[in-house]
């Protein structure tokens, strides 16, 4: 069958403003929303700018509004968008990050609010000779949290990011969760003057469209709430041993 | 723009992170990588990474070189095997405590699965040494090296595409590269430099491999003279979804899953009586194969595209969900199938390529039989060839080689960027790759690139794909060498400086082309059959003419073979059956 791709479009050498161009292209149900960009940019127009590399969910380059939603390209199959052929299928670069090219975000903001909450294992105690041991349950506490792919479809879908764009965002909380929830990390206190910060994790006002977004199904806003919760504890704990 | 550094790492999947934590501490180091580094292909790898830790189990570092040896049909380097399965358990040790969430054994302790080829007492039965955290044993690694990356303030520069290297000499003296964002040339001057630029799959039609695995570094080394080893071995995956070529996890057979033929016969039990459906991929992938072409496909009409089932809906919805999520998750996404209800339709895919920039086992790149060095240039990773994995690499086994020889490369470079003088870059140093970006841009008229990578990945994988003729694959170079040519007349579409990723993508069609060029004069040359190289008119080993590695240079438009030793000094070779 046949679909149109309107695709949002933006040249920075060449435009002042982005504009919309049909593609139409004969596509499969089964195919996926990347399969059909790439025959357009390898057959119809190779000047068509998008990110992609592993084709299957697993590397977070081609995230992209498709007809609203925030999605992968590349998880998104034709028949998700379009059944009977003639649709129109309307594909757009991702909010809240300025647009470099056609489909292409810079991601550097999101980036960056991602290394401040300093992602990586913080115990300072040598390690054993082996390995530390951590039973499965403590392993299972952070488990949806590791999927992260740093894709920023999360960001993209986040609704407070539209009015407060200093919010530290749901991807990056989702990271510090992943650490603070980990039995073997003992960097809560280094992490929490930017999640207890006013653009930290207290803006977030439950409107769940992040989960919705998220291609690795991390239920994003509970490990908010969860990460809001962990902070009241520590304060009350402190506030009492005073 | 000029830049000067000590060390530069082309890459940042697991083998270039690793590499570049090692030698950033001591020395002044960038990394380099064409894509962001957290979407490398390493994140993909879903199954595992092999250590003889006995968590589970009794187990043996010397059980596990014996196992890789023998897997990769004698064709492994024994003593490099050796200390790989040796540093392997230390290894495994270093990610977990940095931080790698690993699947836990009820004390609480890294658990261990089944892979294909891993075996117990030198082939008595299969074994319990694949480390994992779920099926995402790749992305874990890759999160982690990048979150250690992150602490110790490595410095990036994301989204460069390098396109060259440049030499003086015998000696390495810095890269030329493309950033992505502006599309400026930049010249990277240092004493040492490491390609870390993972596979190329991308040769082949149906292919478990990403977009980006276009084999960029081998291609640079060629071109640039250097040889390049064994490229005739291309491993084919069992498994990938049927049409997509997505990959489905050898951990699926290893937690207990079935192939099975239209008669629902699980038929590995007459390819390989001891190890079933856990044999190594090479002979499960021929199996496959065998059974498509007598008529025992699901379809049963013997076309190459028919497929088998991969049968798990007995492992129960528990242990798919808590140890295959993504399995289930493709599954369900791409095929519309719960695997805990259907079994999975599966057929080979281009997956990994054994060959590559032959190294030695600090990741030196070596040239020839008697060890002559180009100094100060590593490689590691799926894009080199140490050689551990012979021909045909065991499951878990590139996640472990990437962490082993990562370590050993950035050590070695810390080390060597103390001693002797840099070469110094010549100032004509960008002229080849600005004269390729003119070629392909400046044109006027000229066939986009789209048709030439459709017929080069078809060519390949019908001519050198699993089974092989002398006819086919001289059909196959012939093919190669014309697409070559109609290379040389093919222009961008697109003009632009900022992410012109037409120009990037004909930029890795041209080294593809290479390597495919490469890798079907290999192939055609080794009359015989060992580990994936499996010809039809030389079906059996043959050791005394073809126990070589073979090294192909590329001279222009032809390819030159030498032939190198391999080290059998700890097991004599032995029939290979399991
Ligand atoms: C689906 C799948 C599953 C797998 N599962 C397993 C498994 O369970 N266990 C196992 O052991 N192995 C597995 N493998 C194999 C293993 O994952 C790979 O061989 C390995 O990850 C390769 O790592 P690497 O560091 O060599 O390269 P990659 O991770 O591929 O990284 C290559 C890097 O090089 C960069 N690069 C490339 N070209 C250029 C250039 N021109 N300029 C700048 N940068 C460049 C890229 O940006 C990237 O950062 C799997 C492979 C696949 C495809
Ligand atoms: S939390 Fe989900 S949506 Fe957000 S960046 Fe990570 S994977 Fe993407
Ligand atoms: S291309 Fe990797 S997530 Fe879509």
């Amino acid at each position: 069958m046949d679909i149109i791709l309107k695709i949002r479009r933006f040249n920075p050498e060449t435009d002042t403003e982005s504009r919309y161009q049909d593609f139409r292209i004969e596509a499969e149900p089964d195919e996926r929303i990347l399969d059909v960009l790439m025959r357009i940019k390898r057959f119809q127009d190779g000047t068509l700018g998008f990110r992609k590399s592993c084709a299957h969910g697993v590397c977070g380059s081609d995230a992209m509004r498709i007809n609203g939603k925030d999605r992968l390209a590349c998880k998104t199959l034709v028949r998700d968008v379009a059944q009977h052929g003639e649709e129109s299928v309307l594909i757009e670069p991702l909010r809240h990050l300025p647009v470099e090219r056609d489909l292409i975000v810079d991601q550097t903001a999101f980036f960056e609010r991602f290394r401040s909450v300093k992602p990586f294992l913080i115990n300072k105690e040598p390690p054993p000779e082996r390995e530390r041991l951590q039973s499965p349950k403590e392993r299972m506490a952070f488990d949806d949290a590791t999927n992260c792919i740093l894709c920023s479809a999360c960001f993209s879908a986040c609704p407070i990011l539209e009015e407060n764009q200093s919010f530290l965002g749901p991807a990056a909380v989702v990271q510090a969760f992943r650490f603070l929830a980990d039995s073997r990390d003992k960097g809560f206190e280094e992490r929490l003057p930017v999640l207890n910060a006013s653009d930290g994790v207290w803006p977030c006002q439950n409107h769940f469209e992040c989960t919705r977004a998220c291609p690795r199904a991390i239920k994003i806003t509970k490990r908010i709430n969860e990460t809001k919760r962990m902070i009241e504890a520590y304060q009350k704990s402190q506030s009492e041993n005073k | 723009m000029k830049h000067t550094f000590d060390a530069i790492i082309v890459g940042s999947g697991g083998s270039g992170l690793y590499a570049a934590l090692e030698v950033s501490a001591k020395a002044k180091t960038a990394v380099l990588s064409k894509v962001y580094p957290v979407r490398s292909h390493t994140g993909a790898a879903q199954g595992g990474i092999s250590a003889a830790l006995g968590n589970v189990e009794a187990d043996d570092p010397r059980w596990h070189a014996f196992d890789t040896v023998k897997g990769g049909d004698y064709l492994v380097d024994q003593q490099a095997a050796m200390l790989m399965a040796e540093e392997a358990v230390q290894a495994v040790y270093d990610l977990e405590n940095r931080g790698l969430p690993f699947n836990r054994t009820p004390d609480g302790r890294i658990d261990q699965r089944r892979f294909g080829g891993h075996t117990r007492n030198f082939g008595e039965a299969p074994v319990r040494r694949a480390c994992y955290a779920a099926d995402r044993t790749g992305h874990m690694i890759l999160q982690t090296l990048y979150q250690q990356c992150i602490k110790n303030g490595v410095h990036f520069y994301d989204e460069y595409q390098v396109l060259d290297l440049a030499l003086k000499d015998n000696q390495c003296a810095g890269v030329v590269a493309l950033q992505l964002s502006t599309g400026e040339i930049h010249v990277f001057e240092a004493k040492t430099v490491l390609f870390a630029t993972g596979g190329f799959g991308r040769m082949f039609k149906i292919t478990s491999n990403a977009y980006a695995n276009t084999g960029d570094g081998p291609a640079i080394c060629a071109r640039r003279g250097i040889p390049l080893q064994d490229m005739e071995f291309f491993q084919f995956h069992p498994t990938g979804i049927k049409g997509l070529g997505i990959l489905i996890s050898e951990a699926v057979r290893g937690e207990g899953g079935i192939l099975r033929n239209n008669r629902n016969e699980r038929f590995m039990a007459r390819f390989a009586p001891t190890l079933l459906d856990l044999a190594p991929r090479d002979m499960v992938s021929r199996a496959i194969m065998t059974e498509i072409r007598s008529g025992n496909g699901i379809r049963g009409d013997r076309k190459i595209d028919d497929y088998v089932h991969l049968d798990a809906t007995h492992l129960g919805k528990e242990t798919l969900q808590s140890k295959l999520p993504d399995i289930t998750d493709f599954c369900k996404t791409y095929l519309g199938i719960d695997p805990a209800e259907n079994p999975i339709p599966v057929l080979p895919t281009a997956h990994y390529g054994m060959g590559g920039i032959p190294t030695d086992t600090h990741g030196r790149v070596v040239i020839d039989n008697k060890g002559t060095l180009i100094h100060g240039l590593y490689a590691v990773g799926e894009c080199a060839c140490v050689s551990v994995h012979g021909a045909n690499r065991l499951g878990t086994n590139s996640l472990l080689d990437l962490v082993v020889f990562g370590r050993r490369a950035g050590r070695h470079m810390a080390d060597y960027v103390n001693h002797g003088d840099p070469a110094g870059i010549a100032t004509d140093a960008t002229d080849f790759s600005r004269e390729w970006i003119t070629r392909l841009t400046a044109k006027k008229k000229g066939p986009h690139g789209g048709r030439i990578f459709d017929k080069m990945q078809r060519t390949m994988m019908e001519k050198v794909g699993i089974y092989r003729t002398e006819t086919h694959m001289a059909r196959a170079v012939g093919e190669i060498q014309t697409l070559r040519e109609r290379y040389m007349m093919v222009r961008a579409e697109d003009r632009r400086n900022a992410f012109n990723t037409d120009l990037l993508e004909l930029i890795e069609l041209g080294n593809l082309l290479d390597l495919s060029l490469i890798t079907a004069v290999s192939a055609l040359n080794r009359r015989e059959s060992r580990g994936a190289h499996s010809r039809e008119d030389y079906p059996d080993r043959d050791d005394p003419q073809w126990l070589k590695h073979t090294l192909a240079r590329l001279e222009k438009d032809d390819v030159g073979l030498t032939y190198k030793d391999v080290d059998v000094s700890l097991w004599k070779p032995k029939p290979r059956t399991y």
